[in-house]
């Protein structure tokens, strides 16, 4: 045996392992990508002058960039959500309505506290409570889904969304009722702004960017180092490949389920509590439309690991950014852009279409990420 | 279907009938409530009916079809821009734009099926993921064109909204006509008849779901496609081994969902309202499922489930008509946030398996790899 050459090897492996995790999202989004130039030249428009109108909403200033990391933050937290249920073979399609949850509750500690309280809180106080009160939020909307999967076997699936459907309910019944903004001049169903000592500032005087996305950047850090470097991480994962062998191997199954739905939820209550401390200091009804979706889509394209979802995040983020400039340079709706993302997921669900197109051979074994409705 | 679980069903639509009873009664009679509610109920579980059959008919043949929820709203959208379409611009005749419609629907709803067929057997992609695309994609898809379509600079009709062609109108069947003799001119009577005669007239759409229900029955249970539809689902090695093509009866099966899902797409925007909104489905495809693993699988049994959740939505609209004579201690129900949870709680605490635990299709969600 030569060890010169088992090392070469090993090196060529992992560039090829590597190869193969960015290949297949990178051809999945420039054939959506692709694709969506010619439903551009279709319906009357030029593709080159839209992409160009894109990149430049995105990142043509300085000003551009900060809105993108802006519209990146809340899509780090929720595809952190799903990819975290994900590696634990839970598919959490409520991130929707626990970033609603965590937003509405955030809200509430926001504006509400220094009222029941009398006096005004500090922000190292108030702040952190406000965000705390959030992902908590999150975290018991999911873990009710968790605890559900864990003893009755109800599927994850369509309880998230039902939970969905009711936190949205819910959340239209507090805004709009003992929640809203009693100002006289109010219409609209949102609660008051949050007091001044619950707000994140913002990095940069003058741009919008605020703590909060560099808090997202640490959230990621944080989810591959439990999932790498814990034993929790390793139950997690054990559960998501295989749920029958961890349980032979002396994981609590029922346990970890509910654990990770419960961090999933809280992450995606963060999405939501970040979103009214940092940039909306308030929540208004209807703001978070859309954001569930996208992370499910994130997670994929990431392929779950915590600096995919960061990178896709910023796609995503710098698409829905530049769609706005796209939209007034071109007149081309924003919801073109819902449409190459939803191209850009089948593609990547579906990596054998990619494969098909592209010849690719299928390389290791297939990733397991949920089950039926037995399982 | 087991007893126990019809008996529970009962249970169910007689709880939410005497609520709405009990609220209504100083406005209005008993029997006029509960031939308005039934007549509401019937209506209202129409998609979720048809919704359930195409689950029952994906899910028994092995493919979990969490795509219905899309398949349903992309039909809608293209049912009722293809009647618009014919209305304004070729001028045809409303019956003819809406039955058209209907049709485009039903095979749009197909095409989606041949979608998740292709990902689900052909590509064996997680069939989970396959379905959540569809749903993605559907949302993305009718949001765009509905957007692209009617507003902005190139916009069909100059961003003008053109005038709908309308909804399909109610079947009359002669009840009172034929059974008026035996009141013998007591307006009492004759009101009561014509109250329970409005139950029966429901749309055409409501009237093939149901007709649909027992043709499923009868295709799954009592023919040869539909032993060979099971044996799919339940061993696909079996099925393979005596020379059933599995792949084959797979794609058959869910492109049939994929067309029964497109006609409950119609129900939204031929039958029911003359419009399109984004996101108008509003969860019902996924509610379907729920319906379709209550009911075990079986058509009849989701169509019991299906009228669970049917009256549930009548009771909300109900408690809505009769929104002044809620007694104030029981005000929070005047609001249509507080009722218009019960299908979605209703769902959850059926799938807890609380009323009895089902078994899905053996095969159900395993691509067949040879």
């Amino acid at each position: 045996m030569q060890p010169e050459k088992q090392k070469t090897s090993l090196i060529r492996r992992v560039l090829q392992s590597i190869s193969e995790a960015v290949l297949i999202p990178f051809l999945a989004i420039v054939t959506a990508v692709l694709i969506g130039g010619l439903i551009i030249k279709v319906v009357g428009g030029d593709p080159f002058v839209a992409y160009k109108a894109l990149l430049q909403g995105a990142f043509g200033s300085k000003k551009a960039w900060s809105e993108t990391a802006i519209w990146s933050t809340p899509y780090i937290f929720a595809g952190l959500a799903v990819a975290l249920a994900f590696r634990g073979g839970l598919f959490n399609i409520g991130a929707e309505g626990q970033l609603a949850f965590g937003a509405v509750f955030s809200a509430l500690i926001g504006y509400a506290l220094p009222e029941w309280l009398g006096f005004d809180l500090p922000t190292y106080i108030h702040l952190p409570l406000a965000i705390l009160a959030g992902a908590l939020a999150g975290g018991i909307w999911a873990g009710i889904v968790g605890a559900l999967k864990a003893y009755t076997g109800g599927h994850e699936v369509i309880n998230t969304i039902m939970m969905n459907y009711i936190a949205l309910n819910m959340t239209s019944f507090l805004v709009g009722g003992v929640m809203k903004d009693k100002n006289p001049l109010n219409v609209i169903s949102r609660t008051p702004l949050i007091a001044e000592s619950a707000r994140i500032s913002p990095i940069f005087t003058g741009l919008r960017i605020h703590w909060g996305f560099a808090l997202a950047l640490v959230m990621a850090f944080v989810v591959w180092w439990l999932l790498n470097k814990t034993t929790l991480g390793f139950e997690i994962r054990t559960v998501g490949l295989n749920p029958d062998a961890a349980k032979y191997a002396g994981i609590n199954v029922k346990r970890v389920i509910i654990i990770t739905m419960l961090f999933s939820g809280i992450l995606a209550g963060l999405a939501g509590a970040i979103e009214v401390t940092g940039l909306n200091y308030r929540h208004e009804l209807g703001f978070s439309s859309g954001y569930g979706y996208d992370a499910i889509a994130i997670a994929l394209l990431g392929k779950s690991h915590p600096l995919g979802v960061v990178l896709a995040s910023f796609l995503f983020a710098a698409m829905r950014n530049g769609a706005t400039r796209m939209q007034f340079m071109t007149q081309l709706p924003v919801d073109l852009i819902s449409m190459i993302q939803a191209l850009i997921l089948l593609f990547v669900a579906a990596d054998a279409i990619v494969r098909y197109i592209y010849r690719i051979k299928v390389k290791g074994e297939r990733v397991v990420l949920t089950r039926g409705w037995g399982g | 279907m087991d007893w126990k679980r019809f008996g529970f069903i009962a249970l169910i639509i007689t709880a939410l009938f005497t609520a709405v009873v009990m609220v209504g009664q100083s406005q209005q009679r008993p029997l006029m409530i509960i031939t308005s509610m039934l007549a509401t109920t019937i209506a209202v579980a129409t998609p979720l009916t048809l919704g359930a059959l195409a689950g029952v008919f994906c899910e028994r043949s092995g493919v979990v079809n969490i795509g219905i929820e899309g398949m349903m709203l992309s039909s809608a959208f293209f049912g009722w821009f293809t009647a618009m379409y014919l209305f304004n611009v070729y001028h045809w005749s409303l019956m003819a734009c809406i039955v058209t419609g209907t049709i485009v629907a039903i095979f749009f709803g197909g095409l989606m099926g041949v979608l998740l067929a292709w990902l689900s057997v052909t590509f064996k992609v997680d069939q989970i993921i396959g379905g959540t695309v569809i749903n993605i994609l559907a949302v993305g898809l009718t949001g765009f064109l509905n957007r692209q379509l009617f507003f902005g600079k190139t916009s069909l009709f100059e961003g003008t909204v053109p005038s709908s062609p309308g909804v399909f109108s109610a079947i009359h069947l002669p009840i009172t006509e034929i059974f008026a003799p035996l009141c013998k001119g007591g307006n009492l009577c004759l009101e009561n008849m014509s109250a329970i005669n409005r139950v029966f007239d429901q749309k055409p759409i409501a009237w093939a779901a149901i007709i649909l229900v027992f043709i499923s029955h009868y295709v799954l249970f009592h023919t040869r496609w539909g032993l060979r539809t099971r044996a799919v689902g339940e061993h696909p090695r079996a099925a393979d081994t005596v020379g059933i093509n599995v792949e084959r009866m797979r794609y058959a099966n869910v492109i049939i969902g994929g067309m029964l899902a497109g006609l409950a797409g119609a129900y939204f925007t031929i039958e029911s309202i003359p419009s399109f909104e984004p996101l108008m489905t509003n969860g019902r495809g996924f509610i379907s499922l729920a319906a379709m693993i209550f009911g075990n699988w079986t058509p009849i049994g989701a169509w019991a489930a299906a009228l669970v959740f049917g009256s549930s939505q009548a009771l909300q609209i109900n408690m809505q008509i009769f929104r002044d004579a809620i007694p104030p201690q029981w005000a929070f129900l005047q609001q249509s946030y507080v009722v218009g949870l019960t299908p979605y709680i209703l769902t959850m605490l059926i799938l807890t398996g609380i009323i009895g635990k089902t078994t899905p299709p053996a095969a159900d969600g395993v691509p067949y790899e040879k």
